[in-house]
């Protein structure tokens, strides 16, 4: 049986302009292009090799040329993929990189900006900025890869790792309550949020190709192992024996349904979900619930829904359509222009009251 | 009702005069203060102001921490400072009264609301007794009028009630002091019902305040004199009267347009800072994008991000805001951006004293980051200064490709002068080309000269490469550990900001080029140190002051300078920071002064440290 891949079209027509799409056809451009000449230094087995290939393979798909494509990062083993991309790159400091690119985006509204970060970079030290450049719908493609772990510290306690993880910084295990990202993002009004697998590379693929065509803030997790510090995290649903009894992919305007037989699904009962079987007491398809992206009750309940009590749901959790920070900034300013016309220096400098001396 | 004759009174020439208003910080003492300075600035006074207001909005009424004040000194000759101590004291409550009258010197003017010395304001501030009519202040020129009851009466039959009559007992007091020193209520009046013109009843109430208050001058026999202070000589131009921080928004925005770069400020806000976003934001039809962070750190990362693409990226601050942004400004320094930090100093440490001055943070703007980290650091010297100063540090931004921070204060920010306008067209192009040449395209190679990197912005075909914090090979930009590598970039760096002294004016000395002292001072200082060695020339003394727009790097001559002196002394409302260095660079026995009380030296104190150090053998 072939890997569930089966991530809907965006449900509005794509957002980057259609010149854009035009080059293209004219540039050709292939995964080779987006390869830089940097030698990738990630330990071997690290899931961050199949990210770096996806997004390398689906770059092309947009048709920015790769002058116009920015990726900004913050600090941890994330942090190392700009340098890998044969695009523009900057590596930034620990949980900031959504600053800079809030800062870029609204500077320059004519670049696809991508943020990569991690568990830690992105929920612990960056936090703040995670939740702004969301509400704000900076349109950014936060990817945030999640191991769980502090990798590049070398194991260390993430705000994701599982209650009372034994890490070396919590030998006794962890008492710290994790975060669920996706209802972080949802609560921060994220106007794009998903959620893919490293190992599950033709999904990842599906959804990073979402997550490009998406205009306004984009937020995808990518659960990552990390078979240093914290291997087989989530071995237990992504396995390929498994994986299709214990993870629901999400298709917009489908009912949920899950399972190698595809006979497993989710019903709501009042308002709790819960795992039903088809044809069992009754249930048909159409008891099931339908995944609606711009839902954001929906989208809440699948922000909380986990192995091993759940499927995992992965795949596009939430795709609505707001203006973006750079499109109000930009109105602001045409506005002020045709109102006031464009400034003049002179009588800037000789506002307010003056007086001459003779 | 227009004045047109006056009451026979003696008219007193005065060569400069200084006022304190001085109330409840719901008073309107900084509304006030502002009307008279630009009501003097507009006759042609040379002008200087302090507004000095509690960080609360509004403290409990009536009480010492809710009192605020606003001083103002103008005159009829070049001023440099708002005054040592006012010549009038306006109180408006007896919080007012007590905080401020010790600065009164004895024999000068008190003006005084007697309405507000009610038993239970008079046990707020701890006064046993009434000191109005209790003989204390037989020592000063006391003038006891019962504002409140004066204004009500003089707005009876509008209607208001009397929380809104209140409100207008500050026009009523500015009305008399316009009679007492000769000044037209028409620049006042035409504010008044621009500011009010949809509510005319508050414009008439306010306008009858201000005419009644100056009536009572006329009409009154307490006063025996009235006071003229002539024009001041200054230079033939067009001037308007301007605050550090509104000369520092404009300074960045022409600076902008010169450099032919958008401007971006990200800003946090933060006292005595805010006011540059609040107007930067008013500049959008200049294309001025201005950014109001979720925090500090996000609001240095968004400038360095516009910086990255290609704009003129700023973000301003005080100083526990710096400690935020420390480790973004090394970012900064590492990939070599340019990058516009502003410091508007006030008293510290920690939260310290929010809207009182300080000179603190010039060890931390220079040294207090991670690793060896070089910043030039420029500092405004009064507030029309800060437009030129801000024009400097754009220009050292860009064409050196570093983070400039621009040290500006409390004091300068909030206090005003006059500024003559400068003719836009004598300002030299600031701008730096793009690199854009794929051909030898590397992202750390340096111009021979500046030893700047090139600025490759993202949207430029050819030149994609990865930036970021971790150190770079030479040349190649690529991540480095070459522990050799590292050692000829951290040169290469220091020696790219130090290179800069071949780039700025001299340090000029005023007064003698030898002598017994150098009074040597930076920033906010200027006026008080200039006043003070003016007055130490007038008496003979071979005291010469020198002033350092550049901390980082310091003007080439300075050594040579400081050699031509017995003893150099260094004013700074610090501990001692401008001496640590300058002792540490030049091997010189400078001596410091040092106040920390949140407000600008007193010339006095200036010229008795410098008449005690001339003294000494």
């Amino acid at each position: 049986m072939t890997e569930p891949v089966s991530i809907a079209p965006a449900p509005e027509g794509p957002p980057l302009s259609p010149e854009n799409a035009a080059t293209l056809v004219q540039l050709q451009l292939t995964r080779k292009d987006f390869v830089s000449d940097q030698e990738v230094r990630w330990c071997p087995g690290c899931g961050d090799y199949s990210i770096l290939a996806q997004t390398q393979k689906v770059m092309p798909d947009f048709g920015f040329p790769k002058e116009n494509i920015v990726f900004i990062s913050g600090i941890g083993c994330s942090g190392r993929l700009p340098y890998y991309m044969n695009t523009y790159g900057f590596h930034t400091i620990h949980g900031r990189a959504p600053t800079i690119a809030t800062g870029l985006k609204a500077a320059r509204p004519d670049l696809m900006v991508w943020v990569i970060t991690g568990d830690g970079d992105a929920l612990s030290i960056g936090g703040n900025h995670i939740l702004h450049s969301m509400r704000r719908n900076v349109d950014i493609k936060v990817v945030m890869f999640n191991n769980r772990i502090y990798g590049l510290t070398k194991g260390q306690a993430s705000p994701t790792s599982e209650f009372g993880k034994v890490t070396k910084s919590t030998p006794a295990g962890t008492i710290d309550h994790p975060i669920s990202p996706l209802s972080v993002a949802l609560a921060a009004e994220a106007s794009f949020i998903a959620r893919s697998v490293d190992t599950h590379t033709e999904h990842l693929q599906a959804t990073l190709n979402r997550v490009g065509w998406h205009h306004g803030s984009a937020f995808v997790e990518v659960l990552q192992n990390c078979n240093i510090f914290n291997d087989g995290a989530y071995r237990e649903f992504t396995d390929r024996e498994v994986r299709e009894d214990r993870m629901l992919v999400l298709e917009h305007g489908k009912p949920m349904i899950f399972g190698k037989d595809r006979d497993k699904g989710i019903r709501l009962n009042g308002h709790q979900p819960e795992v039903v079987t088809i044809g069992e007491n009754g249930i048909s398809e159409a008891d099931l619930l339908v995944h609606d992206e711009a839902d954001p009750l929906i989208a809440f309940m699948l922000s909380r829904i986990f192995w091993p009590e759940f499927p995992v749901p992965v795949g596009v959790i939430r795709d609505v359509r707001r203006p973006t920070h750079d499109e109000l900034m930009t109105a602001q300013i045409d506005t002020a222009v045709a109102q006031r016309g464009a400034g003049d220096i002179r009588r800037l400098l000789a506002g307010g009251e003056t007086w001459s001396v003779e | 009702m227009t004045i047109t004759t006056r009451r026979p009174v003696d008219v007193q020439e005065l060569d400069r005069v200084t006022i304190r208003f001085a109330g409840d910080s719901g008073d309107g003492m900084q509304l006030t203060g502002t009307q008279f300075t630009r009501t003097a600035a507009v006759f042609g006074n040379d002008i200087s102001t302090l507004p000095d207001f509690p960080a609360e909005i509004r403290a409990p009424a009536g009480s010492l921490p809710g009192v605020s004040g606003f001083q103002l000194s103008f005159s009829s000759s070049d001023i440099h400072t708002p005054g040592d101590a006012p010549d009038v004291l306006v109180a408006m409550n007896p919080a007012a009264l007590k905080s401020n009258l010790g600065e009164l010197p004895p024999g000068g003017a008190l003006i005084v609301n007697e309405d507000a010395f009610t038993q239970t304001n008079l046990n707020k501030v701890g006064y046993a007794s009434n000191p109005l009519i209790d003989g204390s202040l037989k020592s000063w020129n006391l003038f006891s009028i019962p504002i409140s009851t004066l204004n009500t009466r003089a707005l009876e039959g509008l209607g208001l009630t009397s929380k809104q009559v209140d409100l207008t007992k500050n026009f009523f007091a500015l009305g008399l002091m316009f009679w007492l020193y000769e000044r037209s209520m028409e620049p006042t009046i035409s504010w008044i019902d621009e500011k009010f013109g949809k509510r005319p009843m508050i414009a008439e109430s306010n306008k009858r305040a201000l005419k009644a208050g100056y009536a009572f001058g006329e009409t009154t026999e307490m006063f025996h004199t009235t006071y003229r202070v002539p024009a001041a000589h200054l230079p033939a131009g067009t001037y308007r009267n301007i605050t550090g921080n509104e000369a520092t928004a404009l300074g960045f925005v022409i600076a902008g347009q010169k450099a032919d770069r958008p401007l971006f400020y990200g800003s946090y806000p933060i006292t005595p800072a805010s006011d540059i976003l609040h107007q930067l934001s008013t500049y959008k039809n200049f294309g001025v994008k201005t950014f109001q962070a979720e925090d500090e750190i996000a609001a240095i990362g968004s400038a360095i991000g516009a910086s990255y693409g290609g704009a003129l990226g700023m973000t301003g601050t005080s100083g526990p805001g710096i400690a935020l942004k420390s480790e973004a400004m090394n970012l900064a320094v590492m990939v070599e951006l340019p990058l516009i930090v502003i410091d508007v100093q006030r008293a510290g440490p920690s939260t310290g004293m929010p809207t009182k001055t300080e000179q603190a943070d010039l060890l931390q703007v220079l040294y207090g980051r991670n690793g060896d980290s070089p910043i030039p650091v420029v500092a405004p010297s009064t507030p029309a200064d800060c437009f030129e100063v801000a024009f400097e540090a754009v220009r050292l931004a860009l064409k050196y490709m570093t983070p400039v921070v621009y040290l500006s204060d409390a004091f300068l920010a909030t206090g005003a002068e006059p500024w003559r306008l400068p003719d836009v067209d004598d300002l030299p192009d600031i701008s730096v080309s793009n690199q854009t040449e794929p051909a030898g395209f590397h992202p750390y190679s340096r111009d021979p000269v500046t030893l700047a990197r090139p600025w490759a912005v993202p949207g430029t075909p050819g030149l994609e490469h990865r930036i970021g914090g971790l150190e770079k090979a030479d040349i190649s930009g690529n991540v480095s550990y070459d522990p050799d590598n590292h050692h000829r970039m951290q040169t290469l760096r220091a020696a790219k900001i130090a290179g800069i002294a071949d780039d700025i004016p001299d340090l000029q000395v005023y007064g003698p080029e030898r002598g017994d002292l150098l009074i040597l001072g930076w920033g906010s200082t200027y006026g008080s140190i200039r006043s003070a060695v003016e007055r130490l020339q007038a008496d003979g003394k071979a005291v010469a002051h020198a002033h350092l727009r550049h901390l980082n790097p310091f003007p080439k001559n300075t050594g040579d300078v400081l050699a031509g002196y017995r003893r150099v002394l260094i004013p700074e409302l610090n501990l001692g920071q401008l001496l640590l260095l300058i002792r540490a660079r030049y091997l010189i026995d400078a001596v410091g002064y040092d106040r920390v009380r949140g407000k600008p030296f007193r010339i006095a104190e200036i010229v008795a440290e410098a008449e005690r150090l001339l003294a000494e053998h």
